[in-house]
């Protein structure tokens, strides 16, 4: 038995090993990745800034990124910061002395990449979202909902996406952006 | 050279827009017919000289074709391509033929041509409107069990298919600038404006070519150009444009709130071997800044006796047949008519080579223009003449008709008879939309007229007849500029609403108004004599417009009617509101994706599969699938479940507990918050130290529970009942966002970053110890209650000393994405020192053997924490917290509240019923006076005995009292106790 | 569906990422404690629920997860404005003002237009 303490668990994303996708727009999982739910009031955005090394947005419906984070906004005090580069997302926010909640949100979410001339048409299979470029330009990102449940969609290019979801969810949403990706190839 | 195919004997050589090489063949009541491709299934029907096509609803009268659109009410078919795709009620004027479709007609038997129900309508004296609201009153019961079963059998529609649906649904939310519904000339010239200002503009329309009523009106010039031709153009102008989106077979079938506007599209049911991963139907959700409607008009029947027979149909529907599909729909035609349009029909059939046996039009002033035509090709015009009658069995073979006012009649030979009585605007959507309707006195019509929403009514539908005003109207509508000509050949006048000469109200012909609910002139005169007098009580009584085409055709005719017998005017009594859906749409399309696995979510937890692996059966909780038990080889629930309780007092057990739903809440303010928010006080909670708590709402009743553990001065992990994570969030949010806004506390969902396995049992510290780095998990140094960051199996953990058992207990909280790993790792080590997995039923009879609380079985939200027993976990120090004044409300602080106790049934084998009711004397007369009811009750292996909880009034001054649980054969006698059943001193959890 | 304006997305969203939250301006009392079952019953049981112009509490629940205050015409679903929680009761915008009492002749309940065209 001591042998197995011994053994460092790993991590196991909810979505390993899912594939789909149509001709028009693919699915995948994304990789695992760092994750901070980070609340604050607007005066200390800067000091949480500067110790974040990202420019935490203050405009609806946008995202910032650098050194490998990005900081979506999702509230007027709140921010997802997704870390997919260097770590230390959890210290560099204990580090900052500005009032401020930071929640490792790293495993309750879990991420889908949709890419391809249909992503957008896949994603509006179940988001009421107005998608078009005009109205959620690349960057832009909102938390709405995919058919019944809750995501964070970020555009992260033209023809791309990142799909955020809580991970008892995602085996639903990825279920239903197949089959909108189904029927955006038509 | 292949043989010539028969695409049938009423094709006209050179007539319709279809290509004579491309067929298709179907079956209809089982006999073979070929089609030509972009047939419906009633033009194709009608080539051949099939005009009967059904029965009637109600008399089961032989019914035919009666127009060419989605207003059909009689040609109502069965449509399969196999058992599981087969739809019933589709109209054969929508329905396009595809190759292979099997095709059937309802509500007949044992044939359409003898159908043995057609004894109805020799009775239908005793069938008259409002017949069944008087008929089948007495007896009562007799409804279920006689009445309705006849009458759904006797009266009725298709069948609904038996089968699973295998086809699939699509769903698409949308937005535009400009959304048109219709693309006839003022729809096309709409969107063509609309395009040239870059607007994103949706045109839908529900046929499958644009061009609306340019499909039947051949003599429409637009651009200097046949008028249909030029819409296939625009048409395909449009498409080439990337922001238009042009969708037909596509049906705007509702206009809500705010521009949303829910179209149905028919991807596949035109399609013979349509790929499968075409979705049958496509649900769009569209928000649209503005609407243009431009829906048209439809053309009323005449309503005049025996006005049913098969063979009998719209003149815009003949013209139809004929200019669109190159049938004639009969070889010597009639026509009866207040309208000029009908003559122009007369004049397409003429030229098409079909004899025209007369004219008759009922005003004695026709349009100059058409009366000089019909003088030029040589046909008979009665004007001032009505058709009075008609004969033939199942297709009509002759017309009644007479001079207006008295004169001998006489009977002119038919087999076809074309009617109209002028136009009704499609106010449907105008109407949807909350838009309020004026009454043209002049032309007898409703016309939009306040808006509601941010729409604009164009052509027909708003009125507007001649094609240059049309234009000019569609141009604006699209808010671009557009240079577009436009003409028809004659100017149309006339039309009348209500019953013809003949039908008046001395008669008692059968002249009908609704031919899907066999409604005739009389019944609606019969619903004004038996006192309905407003609009919607006639439609009630008579069912006048409640079919499923909503009296597209019948409602004006009815309403006037009932006008005339009222002797008020039109306005005044009113018309019945339009509502969505504009055409019936299948439940497959409103549903979409909604179904098998995408039905709900299914969420599972991250231990979800080993647990399966090591057998699990699973009940739902919510959303969640959760580990219920888990029966080894032979077990059958009830054994797995005593094992199980016996092993986790005995040795050990582990449980997946990571549906719990947990709330970080962080900041300066945060026990401030919590002492706002529960009932207990947290400021003197130590950080590494956890509590139970509880959450009433302002009124005093408990909403919710759960373990609170403080990780820093700034820092608490809260749980709440797995149920209740949702609301308790939302419901701390409000208080935090709109109540307590000056604290600086914010709240974060870390339901689903732990993955919790909690192990229970006196070997719990000995199963985990050697997993968990950085604690001291002896009882002195990591009591009852603590709290610690730690790691497990190399990962950063919070381990919580808690117990929902009674028993020594831990939960190891991992990062979800570790669960499994962990979770292996501890079950692994348990099963070697005899522990086992338990499930939730366990769960729940180990915290019942020791009175523990579940909020939502055990509480009903109207339970006080006094009433549950936990009056200890109200602050008496605090001044403040949410609940602190609802509980000082006299009937919660009243003698003899029902409170939570222990019941012991007095034969220790009988499991009481949960939700079973409590009676202090059972031989008391009914109806007895209840004391309360049971909330929990289980089989304690632990005890030997049966236990259970309930909710008693004065419960806990009854302890050692006999009262009664009467139940359907016996009455259970049991002992009111205490609620802990076990390990009453609770020595076991500190072990 | 309804089409909401958040006022702290600072645009319309569907109505699906919404959640009523009842009647807006209605504050929980300094001293709740103290209260008499009176005031009690008028601050948690008793609402007003008007027909007409009404302010109410909606929460953008999956969006930004913001309460606000919203007054909105019960006839006729008509949104006269959006403002954010705190905010007190705020005047109606004459020309939205002007707009709905124009609309409140005209669009009755869905039911009481039924028979009442003019």
């Amino acid at each position: 038995m001591a042998d197995l303490a011994l053994t460092p668990a790993t991590r196991t994303l909810p979505l390993s090993g899912a594939h789909g996708g149509s001709s028009v727009a693919r699915l995948e999982p994304a990789a695992a990745a760092a994750r901070l739910s980070l609340r604050a009031r607007p005066e200390d955005v800067e000091a949480l800034s500067t110790a974040l090394g990202i420019a935490l947005p203050v405009k609806p419906k946008t995202s910032a990124s650098a050194n490998g984070r990005t900081a979506l906004w999702l509230g007027p005090d709140e921010w997802l910061v997704i870390d997919e580069g260097q770590g230390g997302l959890l210290q560099a926010a204990k580090d900052c002395a500005a009032p401020h909640s930071a929640t490792d949100v790293s495993h309750r979410n879990t991420a889908i990449l949709v890419s391809g001339p249909g992503a957008q048409q896949t994603i509006n299979s179940g988001c009421p979202l107005d998608l078009s470029l005009t109205a959620f330009p690349v960057g832009a990102c909102a938390r709405t909902l995919l058919g019944k449940v809750e995501i964070v969609l970020l555009r992260t290019e033209q023809d791309a996406f990142r799909v955020e979801v809580w991970r008892s969810f995602s085996g639903y949403a990825f279920g239903l952006l197949a089959e909108g990706a189904r029927d955006a190839a038509l | 050279m292949s043989a010539p195919v028969n695409a049938g004997a009423f094709r006209i050589k050179g007539a319709g827009r279809h290509t004579p090489a491309r067929t298709a063949r179907f079956s209809f009541d089982g006999k073979s017919y070929t089609a030509l491709e972009g047939d419906t299934v009633a033009s194709a029907l009608l080539a051949h000289g099939v005009h009967l096509v059904g029965r009637s609803f109600k008399y089961h009268r032989p019914r035919g074709i009666l127009t060419a659109g989605p207003e059909e009410p009689n040609a109502l078919l069965d449509v399969s391509r196999d058992a599981a795709r087969r739809q019933p009620n589709v109209r054969a004027t929508v329905q396009e033929v595809f190759d292979g479709a099997k095709i059937a007609s309802q509500n007949r038997w044992p044939s359409l041509s003898f159908d043995v129900g057609a004894v109805n309508d020799v009775l239908s004296p005793f069938f008259a409107a409002g017949f069944y609201y008087k008929t089948f009153m007495w007896p009562k019961e007799a409804w279920h069990k006689l009445y309705e079963p006849i009458i759904r059998r006797a009266a009725g529609l298709g069948e609904a298919p038996k089968e699973e649906d295998p086809d699939h649904y699509a769903n698409r939310f949308a937005h535009c600038d400009v959304l048109i519904a219709g693309a006839g000339v003022a729809g096309l010239t709409a969107a063509l404006s609309a395009a040239a200002t870059g607007q994103t503009v949706m045109l839908v329309d529900e046929q499958p070519e644009v061009g609306g009523a340019l499909h039947y009106d051949a003599s429409t010039v637009i651009d200097g150009q046949d008028g249909y031709d030029w819409a296939q153009g625009a048409a395909a102008r449009l498409k080439a444009m990337p922001k238009v989106t042009l969708l037909t077979r596509t049906t705007v079938f509702g206009y809500y709130n705010h521009g949303f506007v829910g179209l149905a599209e028919r991807v596949t049911d035109h399609m013979a071997r349509p790929d499968r991963d075409l979705p049958r139907e496509r649900l769009w959700q569209v928000r649209a800044k503005k609407v243009v409607i431009a829906t048209g008009a439809i053309e009323r029947h005449m309503v005049f006796a025996n006005n049913d027979r098969p063979g009998i149909m719209l003149a815009s529907a003949a013209r139809s047949f004929l200019n669109h599909h190159g049938v004639a729909v009969g070889r010597n035609v009639g026509v009866y008519t207040a309208h000029d349009s009908a003559y122009e029909a007369a004049f397409d059939l003429k030229r098409a080579g079909v004899s025209i046996a007369a004219i008759v039009d009922c005003r004695a002033d026709p349009g100059e223009a058409v009366l000089a035509e019909a003088r030029a090709l040589g046909i008979d015009v009665l004007a001032g003449h009505s058709v009075t009658d008609t004969s033939g069995r199942l297709r009509i073979a002759s017309m009644t008709v007479a001079r207006n006012g008295g004169g001998n009649a006489r009977k002119i030979k038919v087999d076809a008879l074309i009617i109209s009585a002028g136009w009704t605007p499609s106010v449907h959507l105008f109407s949807q939309s909350r838009g309020k309707l004026r009454f043209d006195q002049a032309n007898q019509r409703f016309l939009p007229d306040i808006y509601a929403q941010n729409c604009v009514s164009v052509g027909a539908c708003n009125g507007t007849d001649d094609m240059a005003d049309l234009i000019d109207e569609a141009i604006t509508a699209g808010g671009g500029t557009l240079a577009l000509s436009g003409e028809n050949r004659f100017e149309w006048t006339g039309g009348m609403i209500g019953a013809a000469e003949g039908a008046g109200p001395d008669t008692v012909v059968k002249a009908f108004v609704d031919f899907q609910h066999d409604v005739t002139a009389k019944d609606i005169r019969l619903a004004v004599r038996e006192g309905m007098h407003s609009i919607e009580h006639i439609k009630r009584f008579t069912t006048n417009g409640m079919a499923s085409d909503q009296g597209k055709l019948s409602n004006m005719h009815g309403l006037a009617i009932a006008a005339e017998v009222l002797g008020r005017p039109i306005p005044q009594v009113g018309l019945t509101t339009f509502r969505a859906p504009y055409t019936p749409v299948t439940y497959g399309t409103l549903i979409a994706h909604s179904r098998a696995d995408l039905f709900d979510p299914t969420r599972k937890t991250p231990m979800h599969a080993l647990e399966a692996a090591a057998g699990a059966e699973f009940e739902d909780v919510g959303n969640w699938k959760r580990a219920w038990y888990f029966p080894r080889r032979g077990e059958d629930m009830h054994a797995a479940v005593n094992r199980e309780c016996r092993t986790v007092r005995d040795i050990g057990g582990v449980f997946d507990a990571s549906t719990l739903g947990k709330i970080e809440v962080v900041g300066p303010d945060a026990a401030q918050f919590l002492n706002l928010l529960y009932t207990n006080a947290w400021d003197t909670l130590k950080p590494g130290k956890c509590r139970y708590g509880i959450m009433t709402r302002e009124d005093g009743f408990i909403y919710d529970d759960g373990v609170v553990g403080r990780l820093a001065e700034d820092r608490f992990h809260v749980t709440t009942t797995t149920g209740g994570a949702p609301r308790v969030l939302h419901h701390m949010e409000d208080y935090l966002q709109t109540e307590f806004p000056h604290l600086k506390v914010w709240l974060t969902s870390t339901t689903e970053q732990w993955a919790v396995i909690a192990v229970q049992g006196p070997k719990a510290r000995e199963i985990i110890a050697p997993l968990v780095e950085g604690v001291d998990l002896s009882n002195e140094a990591f009591p009852h209650m603590s709290l610690a960051e730690c790691t497990v199996l190399g990962v950063p953990a919070r381990l919580f000393r808690v117990s929902f058992t009674g028993e020594l207990g831990f939960e190891v909280n991992v990062p979800a994405d570790y669960g499994a790993d962990v979770w292996k790792a501890i079950s692994a080590r348990a099963q070697g020192l005899g522990a086992c997995l338990y499930g939730t039923e366990t769960m729940h009879v180990l915290r019942a053997e020791k009175g523990y609380l579940i909020v939502g079985q055990d509480t009903d939200g109207t339970v006080t924490p006094d009433d549950a027993g936990y009056g200890w976990a109200v602050s008496k120090k605090k001044t403040d917290f949410v609940g602190i004044r609802g509980l000082k409300r006299p009937d919660l602080i009243r003698d003899g509240r029902k409170q939570l106790v222990g019941l012991k049934p007095k034969d220790p084998k009988d499991v009481l019923e949960e939700g079973a009711q409590i009676v202090a004397d059972p031989n008391q007369p009914k109806p007895m006076t209840m004391l309360g009811h049971v909330t929990s009750s289980y089989w304690s292996e632990n005890c030997g005995r049966s236990i259970a909880m309930a909710l008693v009034a004065g419960g806990r001054a009854r302890m050692g009292e006999t009262l009664y649980v009467p139940m359907t054969d016996r009455t259970i006698a049991v002992e009111v106790t205490d609620v802990v059943f076990f390990d009453k001193e609770g020595g076991r959890i500190n072990g | 569906m309804l089409l909401i304006h958040c006022p702290y997305c600072e645009e319309d969203r569907s109505e699906l990422e919404f959640r009523w939250a009842g009647e807006a301006h209605i504050a929980r009392p300094d001293a709740i404690s103290e209260i008499s079952d009176e005031e009690f019953a008028e601050y948690f049981f008793l609402r007003n629920n008007e027909k007409g112009l009404t302010y109410e509490r909606w929460r953008h629940m999956h969006g930004c997860g913001r309460f606000f205050n919203a007054a909105r015409d019960t006839v006729s679903d008509r949104f006269l404005m959006t403002y954010k929680a705190g905010l007190p009761k705020q005047p109606i915008p004459v020309a939205e003002e002007r707009a709905a009492a124009a609309e409140e002749k005209t669009v009755e309940t869905w039911e009481a237009t039924e028979g009442d065209a003019r």
